[in-house]
């Protein structure tokens, strides 16, 4: 092998069997290809996606337009579609899932991220974060309905309403369990990252333990907490499985939070199967579409937000 | 010698079964500048962090023998109480980004919880800032992010902050390694002046800025302290041998 500095400062590596700069050149073309193309193909994939939800739901834009979304009656016998009840249901439920999680979601990430960062009883809730990350949702489902929806039966039965026990409620506690996980890992590893020069400044002028998480680390990893949170609601408004399992899938217009109602992704699983006709199916087909939306929306005040909070 | 505001009575110190401070005996002079000296991994660190208690923070750290501010126990103090009256200065400018200059310059009082008239914490801003040699640089954006600072000018910030609770003594551990010889001549000038209000007590790795600055010289090795004496007698006439060698550049 040898090695030659041309006139022109290229540097040129021959050898008697490889031509390495060719083998080079090719490598690098096919790697460049590859990646572009994958990053071609997700882009046509997700136009393709949204394309065709579009236009299977042709039918039912063009019937009810603006009523579609306004419209509180779902009725498929007198070929009445308004989707308003499951928007709620779903905006509903997630937030207030959202809601339940996030003290649960801030304790977990400060307590790994900070108070025990390593040994067996860190590593121990860790794992059991992880395992209930990957729990099917129809187990959640499942336990839902045999062990949480009697509990809040009682406690309807208490607070003196009517005593469903499913509906938006339990359906959000259920929620609030499943995602969980993803909201404290984020917070964890942002609450790792936070740098340890500040907290030491902070100690040294006297703060306590508490002083120092509540006003150095906090502030400091607010935005990424903040990415986590809308992460899991992300994931909150898509969830269908465990949900369908426990709201109760009542069509029409939720009346408090513990009465059932149905949401969008529930909606969609559960009719799909019996719309018998055009406008059945592709009124479902745009709900899928507004889901699609909202959760795009959502992602994108998300987004925002976080891109206003960050630090610099 | 008369007037000494901080003594160290046997102080060891260890982390794991490891003793890295061994017998320290020593007494600060008030209203002096020490220069702590010795070659990396002497215990320079592990020692002016003792000083703040902040060693017995580190996990399997601790130390044993006694530290006397004025005639107090420091281990008898709350460590808040410890570290308001002895501040620090850090190796690497550390301000909080989370924060605007004006409230760093405030951070000890509201991460105690320490609440005070919005008019008397425009006064001491002023007053440790002015006293950091900072003040006409910031005094327009007190309430803008401290992250825009250049680092000489987020370093005399982090001694402003330490400066506003108005402590006794501050520890500096090689404050100016991380900055540009402009930014370093700066805050050896500041240092200088704080003479008048505290005491300092910073280590330092440069000979010439511990002959500039110190008043005292303390040479630390192997976690023995084995001279302390003015600077000009230890720097001319040192009685260590180790001393001699690491001055005049064998060592080190
Ligand atoms: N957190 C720690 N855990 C265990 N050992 C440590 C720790 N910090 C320091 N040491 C050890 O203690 C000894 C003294 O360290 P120290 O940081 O005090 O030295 P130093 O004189 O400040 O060095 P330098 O000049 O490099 O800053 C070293 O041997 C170091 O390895
Ligand atoms: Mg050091």
């Amino acid at each position: 092998m040898e090695l030659t500095l041309s006139n022109n400062n290229k540097i040129t590596i021959s050898s008697n069997s490889i031509k390495y700069s060719d083998n080079w050149k090719l490598g690098e073309n096919i790697f460049n290809s590859v990646l572009t193309g994958s990053g071609i193909m997700i882009i046509m994939i997700v136009i393709g996606i949204f394309l065709t939800l579009i236009l299977s739901s042709l039918p039912s834009i063009k019937q009810f337009g603006i009523n579609f979304v306004t419209g509180t009656t779902w009725d498929p016998v007198f070929e009445r579609f308004g989707a308003l009840p499951f928007i709620a249901g779903t905006l509903i439920t997630s937030f207030l899932a959202l809601l339940i999680s996030i003290p649960f979601s801030i304790a977990i990430s400060i307590l790994l991220g900070e108070y025990f960062k390593r040994g067996i009883f860190s590593g121990f809730i860790k794992s059991m974060t992880e395992l209930l990350a990957g729990v099917p949702s129809v187990i959640f489902g499942f336990w839902g309905i045999f062990f949480l929806v009697p509990i809040v039966r009682e406690f309807e039965k208490i607070l003196g309403i009517t005593a469903y026990g499913i509906g938006i409620f339990s359906s959000s506690i259920i929620l609030a369990i499943m995602i969980i996980p993803f909201s404290a890992s984020v917070g964890r590893e942002v609450i790792e990252l936070v740098p340890s020069d500040i907290k030491e400044a902070a100690y040294a002028m006297g703060a306590t333990r508490y002083e120092v998480i509540k006003k150095i680390v906090l502030p400091y990893a607010k935005s990424g907490i903040f990415a986590g949170i809308i992460l899991s609601l992300g994931r909150a408004l898509g969830e269908t499985m465990a949900v369908t399992m426990l709201i109760g899938n009542f069509n029409k217009m939720p009346t408090s939070i513990f009465a059932p109602a149905n949401t969008m992704a529930s909606v969609i699983a559960n009719e799909f199967s019996e719309s018998t006709f055009e406008l059945y199916t592709s009124s479902l087909i745009e709900i899928g579409v507004l889901l699609f939306i909202v959760s795009t929306v959502i992602n994108l005040i998300g987004k925002w937000v976080i891109k206003r909070m960050v630090v610099r | 010698m008369e007037n000494q505001i901080l003594t160290t009575e046997n102080l060891f110190a260890h982390y794991g079964d490891i003793d890295t401070i061994k017998n320290v005996n020593v007494s600060f002079p008030k209203n002096s500048i020490t220069a702590i000296m010795g070659p990396s991994g002497c215990g320079k660190t592990t020692f002016l962090r003792c000083l703040n208690r902040m060693h017995e923070l580190t996990p399997n750290a601790g130390s044993r023998g006694k530290i006397i501010l004025h005639d107090e126990d420091l281990n008898k103090l709350e460590p808040i109480e410890v570290r308001r009256k002895i501040g620090m200065v850090f190796q690497r400018p550390n301000p909080f980004p989370t924060m605007t200059i004006y409230d760093n310059v405030i951070a000890g009082y509201k991460l105690n919880g320490i609440r005070k008239k919005r008019i008397e914490f425009d006064h001491i801003v002023e007053d440790s800032l002015k006293k950091a040699g900072l003040w006409e640089e910031v005094k327009n954006n007190l309430h803008k992010k401290g992250s825009f600072l250049s680092g000489g000018q987020q370093q005399r910030l982090c001694i402003a902050r330490a400066l506003a609770v108005n402590p006794e003594i501050i520890l500096m551990d090689e404050p100016t390694s991380a900055l540009d010889p402009i930014a370093t001549k700066i805050i050896e000038e500041l240092i200088v002046e704080l003479k008048n209000t505290v005491t300092v007590i910073m280590v330092t790795h440069n000979l010439a800025q511990a002959g500039r600055v110190s008043d005292y010289t303390a040479f630390f090795y192997l976690g023995d302290l084995l001279e302390f004496g003015q600077t000009e007698k230890v720097f001319t006439n040192p009685k260590n041998e180790i001393t001699e060698k690491f001055l005049t550049g064998k060592i080190g």
